[in-house]
């Protein structure tokens, strides 16, 4: 039993990281229907800022906060300057940009930085979270700073005007533009969010799975089951899918025999598979309907 | 949906040429023909490895060409067929003792019927979904390939190596050249197949399809058979490629078969220009060549030189080497006329 719970915390706590990635992707994919596949890239960059930040002397919260507003910044830019001139292109031309970008932050990342294994401190320390042994401090923090993050988008996307212009923006475009509103700058504000959004769980997984430039590959593989299992529509969902996955991942390599490391990703592709045969829209998603 | 109409508008895959363009590229095509034929005689081995390379990638990405530009369906998956290929023809030739010649056609029908049945999940799905499933696919398969249970046959971790066929009767070829020629005539053949399946009953059938499915389905045609269908032959065309690459390469092993592989097919197909069968070629030869260039102008930044030079050809040519040919045939046709 006891083996139990510290499994499903632990996986509650990766789940975390899972989520703040799902829910980046989710951002991006309401505001111009093209999933980002270097949304884990980008993260692995902003992650990498703070960490040159810290060697340069700034303390940890600091340098989190600056690479919040760095990572938001740079989101702005590349959709500014690479995305919104593809906002018409087809597809597929779109994918080969998000692939093309992929290559280049990660080989910019290789070139500065190197590809070398580095150590990223955790302000929360390792030790046993409240004298307990089922989780360590760093894990309590991961999963604490995601629930204030999730709360702190709640309230940004309910209660403010800005929040309720980019609801309307990415749920009806037309309408929202009749009533005044620029969505083109909402696009650009949801890509900047999701590149912090991506940043926190860049620094969050980075004491976990060591800071270097293929850091995020996994990572981002969970992030698009956990959206897809939660709905690609619904934020809500791909936070919840988020903690599903991790605690799935974390069981199923424990009770299931054979499973083990090498075998968690074909577990991502297995959960992806079977929900989108299953149930396209996810658990929480707008089921696609079709015209005739 | 949307996602499918999109690259129908902007790229009806093959169209109505007029009778002298088509002479005009029946002419370019025999050049090209003659070319492949003549060069590997003046060229050293490395060269002719390289070109071999070309064709086999080549291969690969007519394949996706005939499951998007054909069907309008989309698979950032292509290197899991690919290796499936790959270890079939391996296994086959190190295990059982079968001539190289003979596994092509079993890799071919294994990877038809892994294609036909991954196509059934894939039924459901379009667009970015269908992106999403398939990339998960590729990034699974190096992991499903070193697993324990199949290690005997595959080989494990290690992989298999694989011996390189010598030229038969006796021919004075090295035994790259004889590869090389060997290849040429099951990309020629493949190509000519390609071509007349796109033509043919089959063939109008997934480009009624991919144009509108609804449509498609009212004028009675199957809609889930000829899409698992167009799954199955460009898996089983990728599985040739993938048999023919083992044996030109000589080895293989679970990291040989990345997602990298698959990404490099789909940049290829976009360079090529999507449902023109004669651009694989090029976006195999833009696969090959461009990360070494890129690796010659900048060794630690060959990712971002390629990267960049991707996002170049996405801008200025949106439709690949399809939309150059356009261009160059108007051209020539302004030329003649005055």
């Amino acid at each position: 039993m006891e083996l139990f719970t510290n499994q499903v915390l632990a996986g509650v706590a990766t789940g975390a990281i899972y989520a703040c990635m799902a829910l980046a992707v989710v951002m991006i994919y309401q505001a111009i229907d093209h999933l980002n596949f270097a949304q884990g890239e980008m993260a692995m960059f902003s992650t990498f800022i703070s960490w040159q930040l810290m060697q340069w002397g700034v303390p940890y919260w600091a340098a989190f906060v600056l690479t919040l507003g760095i990572s938001f910044a740079g989101g702005i830019a590349i959709e500014r300057l690479l995305f919104k001139p593809l906002a018409k292109a087809p597809i597929l031309t779109n994918v080969a940009g998000f692939i093309a970008l992929f290559a280049i932050i990660n080989s910019v990342a290789g070139l500065i930085w190197d590809f070398t294994i580095k150590q990223y401190p955790t302000p929360f320390g390792s030790s046993p979270f409240l004298g307990s042994q089922l989780i360590s401090t760093h894990q309590a923090g991961m999963i604490g700073v995601t629930v204030l993050l999730l709360i702190a988008l709640y309230i940004f996307f309910q209660f403010t005007r800005i929040g309720l212009a980019m609801r309307a923006a990415a749920s009806l475009p037309e309408s929202a533009r009749l009533v005044g509103i620029n969505t083109s700058w909402m696009i650009a504000l949801g890509w900047g969010m999701a590149a912090a959004i991506g940043s926190i769980a860049g620094m969050l997984i980075a004491p976990v799975v060591f800071l270097e430039p293929n850091m995020m590959g996994g990572v981002l593989i969970y992030g698009f089951a956990a959206a897809v299992l939660g709905g690609l529509t619904s934020p809500f969902g791909a936070v919840i899918g988020g903690f599903l996955v991790g605690i799935v991942e974390n069981l199923a390599g424990t009770y299931i025999p054979g499973v083990g490391n090498e075998l968690k990703l074909p577990i991502a592709l297995a959960l992806i598979i079977t929900v989108l045969v299953v149930k396209p829209a996810g658990l929480f998603g707008r089921p696609i309907v079709r015209r005739v | 949906m949307s996602a499918v109409q999109e690259t129908v508008t902007e790229a009806p895959a093959i169209d109505a040429v007029p009778k002298r363009a088509m002479t005009l590229g029946t002419g370019t095509s025999l050049v090209m023909l003659a070319l492949l034929i003549l060069v590997p005689l003046f060229v050293k081995n490395f060269i002719i490895f390289q070109l071999t390379m070309l064709l086999i990638y080549g291969l690969a990405v007519l394949a996706l060409n005939i499951l998007t530009g054909g069907s309008g369906q989309f698979s950032l998956g292509q290197s899991a067929f690919y290796a499936v290929g790959a270890y079939t023809s391996a296994i086959l030739m190190e295990h059982a003792g079968v001539n190289y010649a003979l596994t092509l056609p079993v890799a071919g029908v294994v990877c038809f019927g892994f294609g036909f049945l991954f196509g059934q999940p894939a039924l459901r799905l379009s667009g970015v979904y269908l992106a999403l499933a398939t990339f998960a696919l590729a990034t699974a398969m190096p992991q499903l390939l070193k697993l324990g249970v199949f290690e005997t046959w595959t080989g494990g971790v290690q992989g298999l190596v694989v011996t390189k066929p010598d030229a038969p009767f006796g021919l004075p070829m090295s035994q790259d050249m004889w590869l090389y020629y060997f290849t040429l005539v099951i990309t020629v053949a493949i190509y000519i197949f390609s071509v007349n399946l796109l033509r043919s009953r089959s063939g109008r059938a997934f480009m009624a399809i991919r144009d509108n499915e609804i449509a498609a389905s009212a004028m009675g045609i199957d809609v889930a058979l000829y899409k698992t269908l167009a799954f199955g032959v460009s898996a089983g065309i990728t599985g040739v490629a993938g048999g023919l690459g083992a044996i030109a390469v000589q080895f293989v092993a679970p990291d040989g078969y990345t997602i990298t592989l698959a990404i490099s097919l789909f940049l290829g197909m976009v360079v090529g220009g999507v449902g023109w069968l004669p651009g694989s070629i090029v976006g195999s030869a833009f696969i090959i060549f461009v990360p070494n260039i890129a690796e010659g102008i900048s060794k630690g930044l060959s990712g971002a030189v390629f990267g960049v030079l991707l996002f170049l050809v996405i801008f200025l040519v949106p439709h690949g080497a399809r939309q150059v040919a356009t261009v160059a045939q108007q051209l020539l046709g302004k030329l003649k006329k005055s």
